[in-house]
């Protein structure tokens, strides 16, 4: 630590280059911040421990098939299911396509398995009561700056009204928020009463729901009933398939695209040009000093000290362009975080990534240290002095 | 006063100096570039400036060997920014030309009003009739009009890669889609026989899920399907398993109801034609597209994200590589200072000496570029890869470095390599001939 204003000053030695290879550190740490904020933003989708003790039900052909009502009743009979709910899948859209968000039509307990969703109980009571009623995320609502008591119109893709008309219209009767920064790409959903699309949809109705949610009385059982419930309808025209929510929504991400692959490879291209560069720069810096080196250990500095000095040099080099680096990347994911909502993908910086970021500064700084750092260790003093 | 607005014109002149020519580099064709080192090569040859600039040069280049490391900063940065660039444009473009390529401007589709996707519409049998007596479609040589009731539905299958189930498209046809579709080639077995339980597999999706070979079979609600051959068509319908519309309407309880109908137009131009007739029919609530501008919609989406992630990417390891170049030409220039004010003193003007370090780094970064996008188009060319397409199912499509692709690469490397030569350029035409010799 005494020796920092000798490192501080050997890396300002230059300034010019200096200040070029942290604004290249930067740039690559920025980068650094920015996919692998992405990259979690799709993990998380599959990772959060909330969903762990909760299973879905689907048909075991494809999510798409619905399934029969009068299962509810046996599904809500197997050991160890606590709770079940059940869910539609609408797809209608607000005003044009690319306002792009999910909704479904939901039976009036399936906020009961959502504890992490936040809504006043008089909301809730609200949402019971109001047959044309539907409920949103905080998100959502800033989006399109819904408020409690409007009217929001979706355009039916797949369910046309009894009447013909694709126009369904909702009373926005609550908004939930959820408290868990990484979880708020849930509040980009809107939910409206399964009793209201059953009675109005044309057909899809005809009392078929998507998908049975089902809340585990005890976490570590959750093969077994997952197993009991789709016994019930082995070898029938509806044979099912459940998992838990995680082991679907990973099975989902994985189909945009391998999201880690495409990340690693961009960030190994970005990485290795990254210590070529640093290198490049700290064996210059070395170079140049090689008489001061040597008056270093003229006075009595030992090699280890030396080695010490340059990796340290390196070393800070790395963690002061990479911690700025990441910190804009926080600065550029919040911004447009706050624009954009969760149309892209992008989690917020938070701790693991930060300390990813700052293990790669340490590693690249150690990496490209090395050499320049053992040329300065085995300098012999004569030499050095005498310039050969 | 007088030195700060000289200043500041400086540095204005130097702005002007960068973004003009990146600027006119990037939006000129290969023929103008090529061109204009042609007019350069002249220039070099037969005026006297040009050939103090060529022998200015020559020195130059011969001592990159001598600063081999550093000059290597230059040509490695350099080819990551344009290889990342090339492989995630290359991925973009691939799954554009896949979707593009399913879609002609002869035959529509006719989906249920409002329906964005064919997964997403329902059009029950009368509206299919209705829709396929309209007089613009083409008859065979038959008399029957070649339109193919087509039920959209997914099966949701394990993947080959991780195991994990994945969604398959299977899409149930009517008999005329053999002949709606000439592109399509059954490479092995046979067709599927209409009203059993037998789909044929396109090639894409064979090598995707697992147990899609000709001969095995996989279960659907309970019922036993079996695979009697493989297809190929090179477009996103390689993606999917065909089956007889009727059988897949009844193993997933969709009664006579299909999501669209496609039909071949007896010309291009009938199209408008057709619409006005479908659309007015008080019978029916149908939106008409031609195919081509369906898979055009089907595909912007997931095309503009990728080219938005390559650019995004791109221009941050750009900066990047620029600040990599700059140190490693100020270097040069510093290392060649006596030399430069040498030859100033006996005579050589500033222009040489500028372009001469402007030509070494642009040299050092085209070599960047053709390497970066020579390993680009060396690992990522016809590399396969799949993603969710609006159907909700898989799209299996190849990476495709162009050649448009490979020039724009190296359009980026020429642009990093003239900005991150520049300075450097002019600092060493501006070092006071004194100061110059007197440096180290």
């Amino acid at each position: 630590m005494k020796y920092l204003h000798l490192v501080w000053a050997a890396l300002f030695r230059r300034k010019t280059r200096t200040l070029f290879t942290l604004l290249s550190i930067l740039a690559a740490f920025l980068l650094f911040g920015l996919l692998d904020s992405v990259r979690m933003a799709f993990a998380n989708a599959g990772g959060s421990i909330v969903g762990a003790d909760r299973l879905v039900t689907m048909s075991k052909v494809s999510f798409t098939l619905s399934l029969p009502k009068s299962l509810l009743p046996r599904i809500q009979a197997v050991p160890g299911v606590a709770e079940v709910s059940y869910a539609n899948w609408f797809g209608g859209i607000y005003q044009e396509p690319k306002n792009f968000f999910a909704n479904e039509a939901v039976a009036d307990n399936f906020l009961d398995l959502y504890p992490e969703w936040l809504m006043p109980e008089e909301q809730r009571k609200a949402f019971k009561a109001t047959r044309t009623g539907a409920i949103v995320g905080q998100s959502l609502a800033d989006r399109f700056h819904w408020k409690l008591g409007d009217k929001i119109p979706l355009q039916a893709t797949i369910f046309a009204k009894k009447d013909g008309s694709n126009t369904w219209i909702f009373d926005l009767v609550g908004i939930y928020h959820v408290r868990d920064a990484k979880l708020k790409s849930q509040e980009n959903l809107l939910f409206f009463n399964w009793d209201y699309f059953n009675e109005a949809a044309q057909f899809g109705g005809n009392s078929t729901v998507g998908w049975y949610a089902e809340k585990l009385a005890d976490r570590g059982q959750a093969d077994a009933v997952a197993q009991a419930v789709d016994r019930l309808s082995a070898d029938s025209e509806h044979e099912t398939k459940t998992q838990s929510e995680q082991s679907f929504t990973t099975a989902l991400v994985s189909q945009f695209a391998n999201i880690g692959l495409i990340v690693g490879a961009i960030m190994a291209a970005v990485f290795f040009t990254l210590v070529l560069l640093t290198g490049n720069t700290m064996a210059q810096a070395v170079r140049e000093r090689v008489p001061e080196l040597a008056v270093l250990k003229t006075i009595g500095f030992s090699n280890q000290s030396v080695l010490g000095l340059v990796l340290a040099e390196s070393v800070l080099l790395l963690l002061l362009g990479g911690s700025i680096g990441v910190a804009v990347s926080g600065v550029v994911v919040n911004v447009v975080r706050a624009r954009l909502g969760d149309q892209l993908p992008l989690a917020p910086l938070d701790s693991s990534i930060w300390l990813s970021g700052l293990a790669l500064m340490v590693v690249i700084g150690l990496v490209v240290g090395a050499l320049p750092a053992l040329r300065g260790m085995r300098l012999r003093i004569v030499d050095a002095l005498s310039g050969r | 006063m007088g030195s700060i607005m000289g200043r500041l014109g400086f540095g204005l002149a130097m702005m002007v100096a960068v973004v003009v020519p990146v600027i006119l580099l990037t939006e000129s064709p290969w023929w103008l570039v090529l061109a204009f080192v042609l007019l350069l090569a002249l220039w070099m040859a037969f005026t006297r400036t040009g050939q103090q600039s060529w022998s200015v040069t020559q020195v130059g280049i011969a001592t990159i060997p001598q600063r081999l490391g550093s000059s290597s900063v230059v040509v490695v940065g350099i080819a990551g920014v344009v290889g990342v660039l090339v492989a995630l444009l290359s991925m973009a473009a691939g799954f554009e030309t896949t979707l593009r390529a399913t879609g002609t401007d002869d035959t529509v589709i006719v989906m249920r009003a409002g329906a964005q996707t064919e997964l997403n519409s329902v059009v029950d049998h009368d509206t299919a009739v209705v829709v396929s007596q309209a007089a613009q479609v083409l008859h065979n040589p038959a008399g029957q009009p070649i339109a193919s009731p087509e039920l959209v539905v997914i099966a949701s299958l394990p993947k080959i890669s991780d195991g994990l189930d994945g969604n398959v498209e299977i899409r149930g046809v009517g008999e005329h889609a053999w002949e709606l579709r000439p592109n399509i080639k059954v490479i092995e077995g046979r067709k599927f026989q209409p009203g059993l339980r037998e789909l044929i597999a396109g090639k894409r999706a064979a090598g995707q899920f697992r147990n899609l070979n000709v001969g095995s079979s996989l279960r659907l609600n309970g019922q036993s399907w079996t695979i009697v051959g493989a297809f190929e068509s090179d477009d996103s319908h390689d993606s999917e398993l065909w089956g007889d519309t009727d059988v897949v309407g009844s193993t997933y309880r969709r009664g006579s109801s299909t999501s669209s109908v496609s039909m071949r137009l007896t010309g291009a131009d009938a199209f408008e034609a057709i619409k006005a007739a479908l659309t007015t029919d008080p019978r029916i609530k149908v939106d008409v597209t031609t195919t081509r501008t369906y898979y055009n919609q089907q595909s912007e989406g997931i095309t503009r994200a990728i080219r938005v992630l390559g650019i995004t990417v791109g221009v941050i390891m750009a900066v990047g590589a620029i600040f990599g170049a700059l140190n490693t030409m100020y270097a040069a220039v510093a290392t060649r200072a006596r030399e430069i004010a040498t030859l100033r003193a006996i005579g050589f003007r500033g222009l040489p000496v500028i372009v001469s370090v402007l030509i070494e780094t642009m040299l050092l970064a085209l070599l960047g570029g053709v390497l970066g996008a020579g390993i680009a188009w060396a690992i990522f060319d016809d590399y396969t890869a799949s993603t969710l397409g609006s159907n909700f199912s898989q799209v299996v499509f190849a990476f495709k470095v162009s050649p448009v692709l490979l020039w724009g690469g190296l359009k980026w490397a020429l642009a990093i390599g003239f900005v991150g030569g520049l300075f450097p350029a002019v600092r060493a035409a501006r070092i006071p001939v004194t100061v110059g010799l007197r440096e180290m």
